[in-house]
């Protein structure tokens, strides 16, 4: 049993981690649907949801159940296997990228065990993100196909090219910030952007490539198919997109996909541009409090971070109308991966000439 | 082609400048003018904890009127059928009995009165049409009902408490 001869503790300590962060994101996601809804409403000046419990804080849940208990359709032309595999794929493929986040910092117990605040420590993090989060496209696509119906098609045909077009800028943009960290592990980024100010510059990665973090906010929201990008949906013109034909709780796993999405994708920008669990005074911070209060510190930032960002999603879509799809694809392929690789040039040269 | 109003303004079709392009103002402009609505007073109101006044104008549900001693005003004239556009008012006359003098202010009175809600418009002619003052529309908004049968509305459903029946109980 080669299993058990690693640390039995350390399977325990992953499992009950894996655990939480899965179901602290679905939490997150839920409040995500309440938060958009509020959003929403604060900003055309109405009040929103305010009905199911204080605040309407209960809605999530209400949402839920009334999904639960919808009829379930399968249409006849559908490819059934497919059809079931869309919303499954489209919610593990959200589920799946927390594992290689670094939630916080590393808790030493007083037998000298190390905990670590991160699922897995992969040494290409950054890949396996991205390897997922491109597989997200196939919930997509097998929905919108497998539906069989021209609507769905069209609308999933738009949203993988889409993706595969704003994928490029994404990597480029990538790149460049690579180039600086040297290191594709998310546990050395954030570990580079330790505090707020070192050697009299910002450490901070949004300080030292805001073109490339500008490019890959515009990526990430063409990634997750949202405003002013959601030209998977597009109500107005293909009546739903690629999940017109689902029902119930398949429809609730594509909407629901979407906010886990939006809640990882806020944690990796933070992560990879905002110093992640780092902030201002962390050092004197940690000399302050126990190493237990700091580590819950640590995660609140990192989490308010988060949800800042999902605010600024938020209050994005509520702003911009949708872009044209040649619009779109012109935004994509004439002006982000131009820049994407002109930053990348940039970044190479200043690394070659100015930091050496 | 003739000019209708002197408000039309030619699109702008120029090709879009580099400040243009790059969105980002727009978006900063755009992102000003949403999260300033986030401070401005909500237009919503919380309806059933809280209610907007009525218009005093207003004409809702109506009531059958008593004078102070709790008798029936209503003498079944059927002036308020007459009037109603609608025609969803019914009724039936009856001469009063020496005994039911407590009950009926006049000789004659309603037997049978009912309102088809359904039918009803609102608009207060019958109101207008009383010259016994029996008929008001109330400031009650109109309740929903499960059928056609009870949308139409007895005399007993129209009248309002009998003053001192009502303080006694």
């Amino acid at each position: 049993m080669l299993l058990l001869q690693i640390d039995i503790a350390f399977i325990i300590e992953k499992v009950i981690l894996a655990t939480v962060i899965l179901l602290g994101s679905l939490g997150i996601a839920m409040y995500a649907t309440w938060g958009e809804r509020k959003v929403a409403a604060i900003m055309q000046d109405r009040i929103g949801p305010n009905r199911a419990g204080p605040l309407g804080l209960l809605q999530p849940l209400a949402d839920g159940a009334k999904l639960f208990f919808k009829e379930e359709i399968i249409p006849d032309g559908s490819t059934r296997t497919l059809f079931i595999l869309g919303p499954a794929l489209a919610m593990l493929t959200a589920t799946m990228t927390s594992a290689v986040i670094p939630w916080g910092p590393d808790y030493v117990t007083e037998s000298g065990r190390v905990i670590s605040l991160q699922v897995a420590d992969i040494n290409i993090g950054i890949l396996f993100i991205f390897g997922v989060v491109s597989l997200g496209v196939y919930g997509i696509m097998l929905g919108g196909w497998a539906s069989n119906n021209k609507f769905s098609l069209l609308s999933s045909i738009r949203a993988a090219a889409q993706a595969v077009s704003y994928e490029l800028a994404l990597g480029i943009s990538l790149v460049a910030l690579l180039m600086m960290t040297g290191s594709l592990s998310l546990r050395e980024i954030v570990a580079q952007q330790h505090g707020f100010w070192a050697d009299g510059y910002f450490t901070w990665n949004f300080f030292k490539q805001p073109l490339g973090f500008l490019v890959f906010l515009v990526c990430t929201f063409a990634e997750l198919n949202r405003a002013p990008f959601d030209m998977a949906e597009c109500e107005s013109e293909l009546n739903m997109g690629y999940h017109q034909e689902y029902s119930s709780m398949k429809l609730g796993f594509y909407l629901f996909a979407e906010y886990i999405n939006m809640f990882i994708s806020s944690v990796v920008i933070a992560t990879l541009f905002f110093g992640g669990y780092n902030f201002p005074f962390m050092d004197e911070v940690l000399a302050g409090t126990g190493q237990l209060v700091f580590a819950i510190i640590c995660i609140l930032v990192l989490l308010t971070k988060a949800i800042a960002f999902i605010l600024f999603f938020m209050f994005i879509r509520w702003t911009l109308p949708r872009f044209r799809y040649d619009q779109l694809m012109k935004l994509g392929w004439r002006s982000l991966i131009p820049l994407a690789l002109f930053n990348m040039l940039v970044t190479g040269l200043v690394i070659l000439y100015v930091l050496n | 082609m003739e000019k209708l109003t002197n408000r039309s303004v030619a699109v702008d079709r120029s090709p879009m400048t580099f400040g243009e392009k790059i969105y980002l103002p727009a978006i900063l402009k755009g992102l000003s003018i949403t999260v300033g609505h986030i401070f401005k007073k909500k237009v919503t109101v919380k309806y059933p904890e809280e209610k907007r006044p009525f218009s005093p104008v207003f004409r809702g549900l109506h009531v059958l009127n008593r004078d102070e001693e709790g008798r029936e005003r209503c003498t079944a004239c059927g002036l308020c059928a007459l009037a109603c556009p609608a025609e969803a008012i019914t009724m039936e006359g009856a001469e009063r009995k020496p005994e039911e003098k407590h009950l009926y202010r006049e000789e004659k009175y309603a037997a049978k009165y009912e309102i088809n809600m359904l039918r009803c418009i609102f608009c207060g002619y019958c109101e207008e049409a009383c010259p016994k003052d029996a008929i008001y529309l109330s400031e009650t908004l109109m309740p929903t009902h499960y059928s056609r049968k009870t949308m139409i509305y007895k005399k007993e459903d129209l009248l309002i408490p009998h003053p001192k029946k009502q303080a006694g109980q």
